[in-house]
């Protein structure tokens, strides 16, 4: 096959084209949570703020304290999530009311945190839906923070060997011998909750119950189970007191679409099969090759 | 072919402004070392909302855009068959291979678990994440390192080829493999930075909610594939500019001012893309918020245009200075984009804010002495440049 110069540079212009520009043909499909998802249910308007959530998560997670002084007086009292801190209670106001808030990982149906991560540091686990960490994969370049709309991964700034912090809903304390999802994992912030504003269980479980709860008590409620949809859905839900807007309680209008959807639908637009890198690939060699012997012939 | 062939330029390595680099090089590494002992907080404000610094947006994202010379010259010499332009390959290879070799170099000071680094290449636990476009910026990244040095290995190898010892050997070796490959290596020179620059924009897909709307675009990988081409040329003007007043060598001003034609029309691209993307997706209006962003936005624009017009009105005028401030212009508006993308218009919320550190700023300062001082020495020692040899050695 004899190819001119013309046709090579017109193909490697194709390549190179191909290579930069989105091709929304390839748009992926909605993930769906596993029928085996387990979560968190977290009603703020059973929430009295004691923070027993926070101080069990850190007994837990063998995380320190994080001390602030007030008056003159110690308290373990973390301002937000942050290195030591994997579950915060925060309080949130909307106009003359007030609410509170829960915050830890989301553990989302499609992660981006996983989308971004370059050898598995962050995983989702297949059946159970929670969002995994393992420090041996980690190089810590933090595009799991830049990724995550709910600005839940935290690094350890102040460490010479420093990890991401965050939820994992205590995977390490489900054992084989308790009952039901409690095998799977057996989060400290549900076992200690005095008023069950937080509870554990199966995904699906949860977003019936919430939705039971709209349907009763339609005048206690926002007419709306955050995670349901939001962010391509989330393994954590929550339910807010009416006139509270979830925006209020710190969690953003972010869409009803993973934003891997978008990246990723992108990404394998330009790579797919390898076909646009191949062939420019390809192209560049047969050009400087005939370059090559062109001016090699010239110079004879 | 009437070239006049590469030389080297000889002369005192130790001048007053070398004195100042090893000032810088002692500077960067006394902050360097306190973030290796305590930690990046210690060092640098980055912090969990902007977990990514000046040493990510300036050093590995600009850097590696000033450092697509060697990309930018490849295309036009080798795709482009312009031989005429064959006296800029090795000075553009050389500043290519520095620049990423100096990108890599901060990557190691920004991650908080660099003894793990080896884990991506080696696909620790066979987990190679391809959803991940870090993953193909960090492996495409090390790969083009390689092809750039191996791009650039002739001159090395064609002077140790000459001089009894134990490199020489090596040379009558290599040489002649590496000529034979040159084809393949220069093929993968062209994929892999078209792989990784687009791909360094497309790290902010992902950003739906926190990156500016005026920024968020499908079209970020080929908005950064696009500049970073016109980038390069403008490194590589800049870099003969400065090695021809430095060096006393002959200023290629006929040739230089061909690329400014080339630089000019790449800009424009870049400009009408950028604004014909706002305009269709219906943002336009968000450009005249009057807000922080919005007069950020005009800044990036004013820059390209006003790069784009220089450098169309110095082509064919041989006016070296006016080709130079074009050049700048095209590296600042280019540059301000990227830092942009990754910095200015990126906003996790929650109050979060960042003004790179006294630290920060002195291990970036630090690596660009180090890099500059490799280059002095290079050109000083082995055949990069083009030209006669100085009569008396140069001042740099």
């Amino acid at each position: 096959m004899k190819l001119s110069r013309r046709e090579l540079l017109t193909g490697l212009a194709a390549a190179g084209a191909a290579a930069a520009v989105p091709s929304p043909a390839e748009a992926r499909d909605r993930k769906v949570a596993e029928a085996g998802s387990v979560g968190m249910l977290y009603d703020s308007t059973l929430c009295i703020g004691c923070r027993a959530c926070v101080v069990k998560c850190k007994e837990a997670n063998q995380l320190p304290q994080d001390r602030a002084t007030l008056n003159g007086a110690p308290y373990d009292a973390p301002p937000d999530l942050n290195g030591t801190t994997k579950n915060v209670i925060k309080l949130a106001a909307a106009g003359g009311r007030s609410a509170f808030m829960k915050s830890q990982c989301m553990h989302c149906v499609d992660p981006a945190c996983v989308s971004v991560c370059m050898i598995g540091a962050l995983a989702k686990n297949a059946s159970t839906g929670i969002v995994t960490y393992d420090k041996d994969g980690c190089v810590g370049c933090r595009y799991c923070q830049v990724a995550c709309p709910f600005n839940v991964p935290k690094f350890n700034w102040d460490k010479a060997a420093p990890q991401i912090v965050k939820c994992e809903l205590c995977r390490h304390r489900g054992e084989p011998k308790k009952p039901g999802v409690r095998q799977i994992a057996d989060p400290a912030c549900c076992e200690v909750c005095p008023r069950g504003a937080v509870v554990y269980g199966k995904r699906s479980d949860l977003l019936q119950e919430a939705q039971r709860r709209l349907k009763t008590q339609p005048d206690r409620y926002e007419a709306k189970v955050y995670g349901d949809q939001d962010a391509g859905g989330t393994q954590v839900l929550y339910l807010t007191a009416k006139g509270v807007p979830f925006r209020a309680l710190g969690l953003p209008d972010v869409g009803d679409e993973a934003a891997p959807a978008l990246s990723e639908s992108i990404s394998h637009g330009i790579y797919y099969g390898m076909v646009a890198p191949v062939a420019l690939f390809g192209a560049a060699l047969l050009t400087i090759r005939k370059n090559r012997k062109q001016a090699d012939e010239e110079g004879a | 072919m009437s070239h006049p062939k590469p030389t080297p330029v000889g002369g005192k390595l130790l001048t007053p402004f070398f004195g100042v680099l090893l000032l810088f090089w002692a500077l960067g590494t006394a902050a360097g070392t306190v973030r290796f002992l305590q930690g990046l907080g210690a060092a640098s404000a980055m912090n969990d909302g902007y977990p990514w610094g000046i040493w990510i947006a300036v050093d590995v994202v600009v850097g590696t855009a000033l450092g697509s010379g060697g990309f930018a010259v490849a295309l036009l010499v080798y795709i482009l068959n312009r031989g005429k332009f064959h006296p800029l390959v090795r000075p553009a290879l050389l500043t290519s291979a520095l620049g990423y070799t100096a990108g890599a170099t901060a990557i190691v000071f920004d991650v908080g678990r660099y003894w793990n680094l080896w884990k991506v290449p080696l696909a620790y636990n066979g987990r190679y994440n391809w959803t991940s476009g870090l993953l193909e910026v960090a492996l495409c990244v090390m790969a083009y390192t390689a092809v750039l040095w191996v791009e650039i290995s002739p001159a090395f190898l064609e002077r140790w080829k000459e001089q009894p010892g134990p490199l020489q050997g090596l040379a009558r070796f290599a040489l002649p493999l590496v000529e034979k490959a040159f084809p393949v290596v220069l093929a993968f020179g062209v994929v892999l930075p078209a792989m990784h620059q687009s791909t360094l924009g497309s790290l902010f897909l992902v950003s739906v909610t926190k990156l500016h709307k005026l920024w968020h675009t499908p079209f970020l990988p080929a908005l950064f594939l696009v500049s970073c081409v016109g980038m390069g040329y403008a490194a590589v003007v800049v870099e003969s500019v400065f090695s021809a007043r430095a060096f006393r060598r002959p200023l290629e001003t006929r040739m230089l001012s061909d690329l400014a034609g080339i630089m000019a029309g790449l800009t424009a691209v870049f400009l009408g893309l950028r604004l014909v993307d706002i305009v269709l997706r219906g943002r336009l209006g968000l450009a005249f918020a009057l807000d922080f962003h919005a007069l950020v936005f005009w800044l990036e624009v004013a820059l390209a245009a006003v790069a784009a017009g220089m450098l169309w009105t110095s082509r064919g005028t041989r006016d070296a200075g006016a080709l130079l401030r074009g050049a700048f212009a095209v590296m600042a508006a280019g540059g301000l984009y990227r830092v942009d993308v990754y910095l200015t218009a990126f906003d996790p919320g929650n109050g979060w804010r960042y003004f790179p550190s006294v630290g920060e700023i002195l291990v970036t300062l630090g690596i660009v002495a180090v890099e500059t001082m490799v280059y002095i020495y290079i050109v000083r020692k082995y055949p990069i440049l083009a030209g006669a040899p100085a009569p008396a050695g140069g001042r740099a």
